[in-house]
């Protein structure tokens, strides 16, 4: 993955507006951060395959950066974005990577579904 | 009795931690060693140093670590079940003891090491261990092998007591590194680190290369 660059990503959000889309979202902590330190509240969330098709799609900030996205039937919405790329199966993926590289969230966007 | 070890866990790099020299111990004394790893890890958090992986790459990066640490550890029937990181608790139990049962049936393990379950930590971890002591009840008592359990929940000793079985690994400290080592993109931030307190005989990571230790499940009551 690269460092996400705004316009870039702009352009290939716009790109897939109106279309059939396969979603993976995730935010995690990690399994061991309760572990590690017991005052920590631990909260993640996870889904992948859902199906959406969004109308409107816009990342903001400075970096870290957030993704919004008006779908036909509500929104969705990813913070503490840092790196992306288009891969060989033309999937577009972000991910938010904390200062140790640490995954904190992953967003991903496809036409057709993830592997299970 | 012919001896055979059979090692359950959820994720690759779960044998390096905990089992490693155990496994090694085996495997040297040309006792066969079946590794049925569950999952991918396919939701790790480290995605390498500098990034090596996304999240849709990772799991073919760790399959090929988790091949990589099991030629360093002489174990030659790895077996991937296919199931998804952090999922484990949440599959079908029966489906997930059944396919277990079939390999215990299959191998006649002598001694089975998975995790503790209520004392590992990670759900999944805690669901192994489980699911796999599940799949011996299911044979008849006196036909069960041997289960050591790994425990490393905080207060674990508390209650289990001290584990009653150590085993002295001092010969494999140095493969054990290696066998981190094979599980990059998740070691390669503290290994070194690892690697240059063992050399200056720091005792937590000597301890930690030299000894492991678990608890014989009473699998009979
Ligand atoms: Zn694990």
């Amino acid at each position: 993955m690269k460092p996400i660059d705004p316009q870039k990503v702009q352009e290939s959000l716009s790109s897939l507006i109106n279309q059939k889309l396969y979603v993976h979202l995730e935010t995690t902590n990690g399994a061991y951060a309760s572990h590690k330190d017991e005052s920590f509240f631990s909260a993640g969330a996870f889904i992948r395959n859902a199906q959406l098709t969004f109308l409107q799609g816009k990342i903001k900030g400075n970096g870290p950066y957030r993704i919004g996205l008006e779908t036909e039937l509500g929104w969705l919405y990813a913070e503490g974005l840092t790196d992306w790329e288009i891969d060989e199966q033309n999937r577009l993926l972000f991910a938010g990577h904390d200062s140790e590289g640490k995954l904190a969230i992953a967003f991903e966007l496809s036409t057709a579904p993830f592997p299970k | 009795m012919k001896q055979h070890v059979l090692v359950v866990f959820p994720h690759p790099d779960d044998e390096a931690f905990g089992v490693a020299g155990t496994i090694m111990a085996h495997t040297d004394a040309g006792v066969p060693v079946t590794y049925v790893c569950l999952t991918l890890g396919e939701m790790g958090r480290n995605m390498g140093r500098p990034l090596i992986a996304n999240r849709e790459t990772l799991p073919e990066i760790r399959k090929q670590e988790l091949k990589k640490a099991c030629e360093v550890l002489g174990v030659t029937d790895l077996r991937m079940f296919g199931m998804r990181d952090k999922t484990v608790e949440f599959t079908d139990q029966e489906v997930l003891i059944n396919r277990l049962l079939e390999v215990i049936n299959e191998i006649e393990p002598s001694l089975v090491i998975t995790f503790y379950p209520g004392y590992a930590v990670h759900p999944d971890h805690d669901a192994t261990g489980a699911a796999v002591i599940q799949a011996i009840k299911r044979l008849p008592q006196g036909e069960r092998p041997t289960l050591y359990a790994l425990a490393f929940s905080k207060g674990a000793e508390d209650i289990l007591g001290p584990p009653d079985v150590e085993i002295s690994i001092d010969k494999f400290a140095e493969r054990k590194i290696k066998v981190l080592e094979a599980h990059e993109s998740q070691t390669a931030g503290f290994v070194k680190g690892m690697k240059q307190r063992y050399e200056e005989k720091d005792e937590a990571v000597v301890k930690q290369l030299t000894l492991e230790r678990f608890w014989t499940y009473p699998i009979d009551e």
